[in-house]
């Protein structure tokens, strides 16, 4: 495989861990969804270039979805709701952004010691691309446990699977899982944003997971 | 009855698969509640009967998506009996939430087509053939139990909802990149394509994968499917959805999903062990399971809840199976098989013992709930011989599986046998503890009479029992093949 297509594909998948770690210090919601966008687009990029490079015309429409409805529908979906529900102040994180930061980047070097140990004869394609992806799922992770927000927990849940998707678009020929893994993404997004944030705004007036927290039934354990 | 006829006549996997979706279709549409409540229990009937035929129409060869073999039947079998029993028991539990206002017809109607689609999504997840499929249909079946878990709204049951969705999508995440890792393992070997994610031609080749992508697959593997076996580090989410949900729900959770996430890890342990060159995966295995075990058993002892005082008891049983797999050998790999079986049954019987007796206290806290026996001796009997079957006392089945177990980790692996042992008998302490509150002493709470479905119960706990005394050799010998197959 020649130079410059290895180049534009670990530009696209490092941007995407680059990304990630933007996700990490937003400290307001319309931000977050703004960078979540962001980082759909580049995942869109990704995925059009590896249906290029790899001649698999399906991964093409991988690629729309992604670009049409994480790029696009969910984030101004959630803009709305965030808009009626009036809950667009700061996103009261658990841990300090700093540490945060720090953590990010000590689970991005894992990732890469990890996935460049294991993957030596695989191709080479593949084999950084295993690594960003990783680094982003990780990262993905992080973000979900570091907010008590549930809307930022979505969002969180949401770039993590945008890692999967870099993960199972840089596996040559993989066959069934992207379309499924998509249409998975799509189904989590429909169940976390009709039912759960209703329900929590229903029964709490805030979508602030700590206000669960408290209801934590101590009493009862 | 040539609806009947014509179901056995064609094709049995189809069947599991075609009848739960033709059913949850009807249910969604069905309004009331004793007719789809009916239809419920006849549809899942009907699955268990196709879960029969599949022993006298024999194995279909394997195909590109789905797979029969010794293996699956027996899960397969198992996940159809106990989704029968408990719609039996889902139906007289439904009435009474009903009668009380916990729960509107509409919320019904969604819940008879959301237990059915489970049902779906647990049958696909067995016969699949594709390791990306089997994906697929695992976290079917899970998010359909998340929703059921958050059907009473309450405080307690979002945040349990909750919580089982979050730890949940970690378990989706991990798994799915392990099931990536493992197809850009067979890829070189089987080529591109589908064929490299088919399971029976993948473990015809496992020896030639490469075996450091494997290893590091197997560990997100276990993890990632893990999470939804209940072992400990990632088994938070777990007492929560079994004390908010509905109960008939706690019962599959315990009795069925636990088992479906086992056969995931357990497949892939089988193409692990097939390599020669990776990494064993028993240690691992058997690490997890005991901690799971320590760690429930003593959580035991400070539960005040009736519900999770059982699902941690369902944590520590599943520590000792798994423990039991990753020890190996056809005796550790008979007494798991057994041993899950076992559990499967007696839980379920237990959850519909305490479905009842908190639907006639009106609560669940264990402080409130006395002198059973006195007050409701056919459910309080019942309690009685679940716990004590469940505790691993004799003559049950579990005291055989779990003597199995301890007399195997003895002759292989000395050092592990104590903390098992340790393990065991604390919860042992624990269980008889809060059974003798429970079931004996001065009645307290609510006396009114139990309007109670006993026959799923009883149906389990005589199965129990009989295994525990006498096991019919052709099931002996299955059960044998099939624990040497998993090596």
């Amino acid at each position: 495989m020649s130079g410059p297509v290895l180049d534009i594909a670990h530009m696209l998948a490092g941007g995407l861990v680059l990304v990630s770690m933007m996700m990490l210090y937003q400290d307001r919601l319309y931000a977050l969804l703004n960078v979540f966008a962001l980082h759909s687009l580049i995942l869109t990029l990704s995925v059009a270039w590896q249906a290029f490079v790899q001649d698999a015309p399906h991964l093409y429409v991988t690629a729309a979805i992604a670009l049409l409805f994480k790029a696009i529908v969910i984030p101004v979906v959630l803009h709305r709701m965030i808009r009626q529900l009036g809950i667009h102040r700061e996103i009261e994180t658990v841990v300090g952004i700093g540490l945060t930061m720090l953590a990010g980047i000590g689970l991005v070097a894992l990732a890469t010691a990890v996935m460049l140990r294991v993957t030596p004869q695989a191709d080479p394609l593949a084999r950084e691309d295993l690594a960003f992806a990783l680094s982003v799922l990780l990262l993905g992770l992080l973000i979900m446990v570091t907010r008590r927000n549930a809307v930022s927990q979505v969002v969180g849940f949401m770039s993590l699977e945008n890692g999967l998707v870099l993960a199972a678009t840089g596996a040559k020929g993989m066959p069934l899982v992207v379309e499924i893994s998509v249409a998975f993404s799509i189904l989590i997004a429909f169940i976390v944003i009709g039912v759960f944030l209703f329900r929590i705004r229903e029964r709490f007036d805030t979508v602030d997971v700590r206000a669960l927290d408290d209801f934590k039934g101590r009493r009862r354990k | 009855m040539s609806v009947f006829s014509s179901v056995l006549n064609s094709d049995a996997v189809t069947a599991v698969l075609v009848i739960p979706i033709v059913a949850a279709a009807l249910l969604a549409l069905l309004p009331g509640y004793r007719m789809p409540a009916r239809l419920n229990v006849f549809a899942s009937l009907l699955t268990f009967l196709a879960a029969l035929s599949l022993f006298v129409t024999g194995q279909p060869a394997p195909g590109q998506y789905l797979l029969v073999d010794d293996l699956n039947i027996a899960f397969i079998v198992l996940n159809a009996f106990v989704g029968f029993t408990t719609s039996i028991f889902s139906a007289s539990y439904i009435a009474h939430e009903l009668e009380i206002g916990r729960l509107t017809p509409a919320n019904l109607r969604f819940y008879h087509a959301m237990y059915q689609i489970m049902m779906f999504g647990m049958n696909l997840a067995f016969v699949s053939n594709n390791i990306g499929l089997m994906w697929v249909a695992v976290e079917l079946a899970t998010l359909t139990t998340v929703l059921m878990v958050g059907l009473y709204r309450t405080h307690e049951a979002l945040e349990a909802a909750w919580k089982y969705f979050i730890l949940g999508s970690v378990g989706i995440a991990f798994a799915l990149f392990g099931t990536i890792l493992v197809y850009l393992a067979a890829q070189p070997v089987v080529g591109e394509g589908y064929d490299a994610m088919v399971w029976t031609i993948l473990i015809e080749h496992a020896a030639a994968f490469d075996p450091a992508l494997l290893n590091v697959a197997f560990v997100f593997l276990l993890l990632g499917y893990g999470t939804k076996v209940g072992l400990a580090p990632l088994h938070a989410w777990l007492p929560d959805a079994h004390a908010e949900g509905p109960t008939p729900i706690s019962a599959v959770l315990s009795g069925l999903l636990l088992n479906v996430a086992l056969y995931a890890v357990l497949r892939f342990k089988m193409l692990l062990s097939a390599n020669p060159d990776a990494l064993a995966p028993g240690p691992l295995m058997m690490t997890m399971g005991l901690v799971s075990l320590i760690f429930a058993a003593f959580m035991l002892y400070r539960r005040r809840d009736i519900k999770r005082l059982f699902a941690y008891s369902s944590i520590e049983h599943m520590g000792i199976i798994v423990f039991a797999f990753g020890l190996g050998g056809p005796i550790a790999n008979f007494a798991g098989l057994l041993h899950m079986v076992m559990h499967s049954l007696t839980k379920s019987a237990i959850f519909f013992a305490v479905g009842h007796i908190a639907q006639i206290k009106g609560t669940q806290r264990l402080s409130a709930i006395r002198g059973l026996t006195e007050t409701h001796p056919g459910l309080g009997w019942g309690l009685v011989t679940g716990v004590v079957a469940i505790a691993g006392l004799p003559p049950a089945g579990i005291f055989m599986s779990e003597f199995l177990i301890v007399s195997s980790a003895f002759a292989k692996q000395p050092l592990l046998a104590i903390p098992l042992v340790f393990g065991l008998l604390i919860a042992f302490g624990a269980l008889l503890l809060r059974l003798t509150g429970a079931a004996f002493g001065q009645p307290r709470g609510s006396v009114m009479p139990a309007d109670a479905s006993y026959i799923p119960m009883y149906a389990h706990l005589a199965l129990v029992l009989i295994a525990g005394v006498y096991l019919p050799s052709p099931l002996v010998a299955w059960f044998q093949h099939i624990a040497n197959l998993l090596r």
